[in-house]
């Protein structure tokens, strides 16, 4: 089965971020860049079904050259092949996966896998998106999945329980967060993945409209929480907080 | 102007308090655009429950009906919007962020052509809205562009909406659905069963961390105390990873963002994602052995101590207060 994965590259989640006084963007000095955790995944789930099915798993991303680093890293967990989607543009939602249906419509995948959701922009969109740009049926926050000739069926996690649905391929399906756990590349993976074929497409060639319809104006540091005080034992924490705070 | 077009989700004809939030929103976003607030029910017979939300304050109440909307299912719901969207003149189409908004929204969006905000927490009087990133780390202010737009609001950023005397007309549509294009299927929906308040819509809720050592410990230790307080139990990150508890509980970034009463996190460190689901809290209390813990330098009360000492001390002092 061939596989399409869209990562994304994104700060280190563990990375202090700091918004740049004149509102523009982040501050990305000293930031280091990973895989979006999701994705990783994404990938890793990929990677399992291949390893029981055979296929090929290909991943895409869009942005600058210097997000070949992610590429090399999820070829080296054990992709096939990478596609780098050329752009210095920034793109909404929409835009993104406006290419990634342009992609798929080239590679013809039998199932997407990507992320719920990009730990930067938290908008939890272009898988949604790129199903319907399909006409695919789409199954967001998988905590199961079970690929069958006839039928795939996708444990959901959603609010009070989780739900089963199911479809036949092709479809899109969105990683949450215990999908499973993702491996490292190894040593030889990633000597391995210096010889994988990694493509390069400009994003203006393809054809579509990148105009973002959504823009980001400003960004601000959000509100200071002030720290309060530590208290000396369990009998005045339960004092304060129905004395003062009046909350029980 | 266009009208401003509100999903009102129910569960079986209950609307949770995140839907009461969402028509919040989208009443005052009508306000500021002098447009209209018109809600949406959908379902296979969802008459009853349009009935219900007609007492909130939109000006008109759709119960939007078909057999394929009985289940909810992403591709149905998406089409049957749309159409509506445009047959009523939308320029917003607004809903919470629940689970089913995240799905659903982004895929209507896609379908309209439409530019989606996800998770607002604010509407501007000049039409762009405020939006977190970045885990909370930084706040955006968006403009959309387009005839129609697509929004989510965060459910803890603004008021549930009141029912008032009068009742808003309910009219009945059928959805206009293509079947032959639908291709997902409802399998089953297994519950949690549990007798405690919902994360969104607790007053108070104790969220247990790493400290708690094993899912064993969130049933012997913290539960007692979840219990005596009449409060939801939620999880950091990390206790979720480590398979301690379900990932519905999971307070943070890609878990669920709440704004209780009171916050009591118990063992959890406060990395950067869980401080993003729960900072809004009205009172945040913290119970760590590490005094350097980051969680302390967001509580309005710190206790430094061992939680298997604390917390059972806790539930003690809890019953005793209760019944003084």
């Amino acid at each position: 089965m061939k596989i399409l994965v869209p990562i994304k590259r994104v700060p280190d989640p563990a990375t202090t971020i700091r918004v740049m006084p004149d509102g523009s963007g982040i501050a990305t000095d000293n930031v280091k860049w990973v895989i979006n955790p999701f994705c990783e995944i994404a990938i890793e789930e990929a990677l399992r079904i291949k390893e029981k099915q055979t296929g090929e798993v290909v991943l895409v991303t869009i942005g600058q050259s210097t997000w070949q680093e992610q590429l090399r890293t999820g070829l080296a967990m054990g992709a096939d092949r990478a596609i780098l989607v050329k752009t210095d543009a920034a793109l909404d939602s929409l835009a993104i996966a406006r290419i990634l249906a342009k992609i798929a419509g080239d590679e013809k995948p039998e199932l997407i896998i990507l992320g719920k959701q990009a730990i930067d922009d938290d908008s939890n969109q272009v898988g949604q998106m790129l199903a319907e740009m399909l006409g695919w049926p789409q199954a967001t926050f998988a905590s199961k999945v079970e690929i069958a000739a006839d039928k795939t069926s996708v444990t959901r996690e959603i609010d009070g329980g989780l739900e089963t649905i199911a479809f036949k391929l092709p479809g899109v399906i969105t990683t949450d967060l215990r999908l499973n756990e993702p491996r490292y590349a190894s040593l030889p993976g990633i000597m391995k993945a210096r010889k994988k074929e990694l493509k390069e497409v400009a994003a203006d060639s393809l054809g579509i409209d990148l105009a973002p319809k959504l823009k980001i104006k400003t960004l601000a540091a959000p509100p200071k929480r002030q720290a309060g005080r530590k208290v000396a034992s369990v009998q005045e924490l339960v004092a304060v907080l129905h004395t003062e705070a009046k909350v029980i | 102007m266009g009208n401003v077009l509100i999903f009102a989700e129910h569960q079986g004809g209950h609307f949770p308090k995140t839907t009461l939030t969402a028509i919040h929103a989208g009443l005052d976003l009508a306000k500021k655009r002098g447009a209209s607030a018109i809600a949406v029910v959908t379902g296979d017979a969802p008459e009853s429950a349009a009935a219900e939300i007609a007492k909130y304050g939109v000006a008109k109440v759709i119960a939007l009906a078909h057999p394929a909307l009985k289940n909810y299912l992403a591709d149905a719901h998406a089409q049957a919007l749309a159409a509506l969207a445009r047959k009523e003149s939308a320029e917003f189409v607004i809903a919470t962020a629940t689970a089913m908004g995240k799905d659903l929204f982004p895929r209507l969006a896609a379908r309209l052509g439409a530019p989606m905000a996800s998770e607002i927490t604010s509407i501007n009087d000049d039409h762009t809205f405020v939006r977190p990133m970045y885990a909370g780390n930084a706040m955006a202010t968006v403009e959309l562009d387009g005839p129609i737009k697509v929004l989510t609001v965060r459910g803890t950023a603004f008021d549930a909406a009141k029912p008032g005397d009068s009742a808003a007309p309910v009219e009945k549509q059928s959805a206009e659905i293509d079947a032959g294009a639908l291709k997902m299927e409802f399998v089953s929906f297994n519950a949690t069963k549990s007798d405690r308040p919902q994360l969104t819509e607790a007053r108070i809720i104790v969220s247990g961390g790493r400290g708690l050592k094993s899912g064993e410990n969130f049933k012997t230790v913290l539960e007692p105390l979840v219990d005596e307080m009449g409060a939801a139990m939620g999880a950091s990150r990390a206790a979720v990873d480590a398979g301690f508890v379900p990932n519905d509980l999971q307070v943070g970034q890609t878990g669920k963002v709440v704004a209780p009463e009171l916050y009591i996190a118990v063992g959890i460190s406060g990395a950067i994602q869980h401080l993003a689901g729960m900072k809004d809290s009205k009172v945040i209390c913290a119970i760590n052995k590490d005094e350097e813990a980051p969680i302390f330098a967001v509580a309005d009360y710190g206790l430094v101590a061992d939680l298997f000492k604390a917390v059972p001390e806790m539930a003690e002092e809890i019953k005793k207060l209760k019944h003084s």
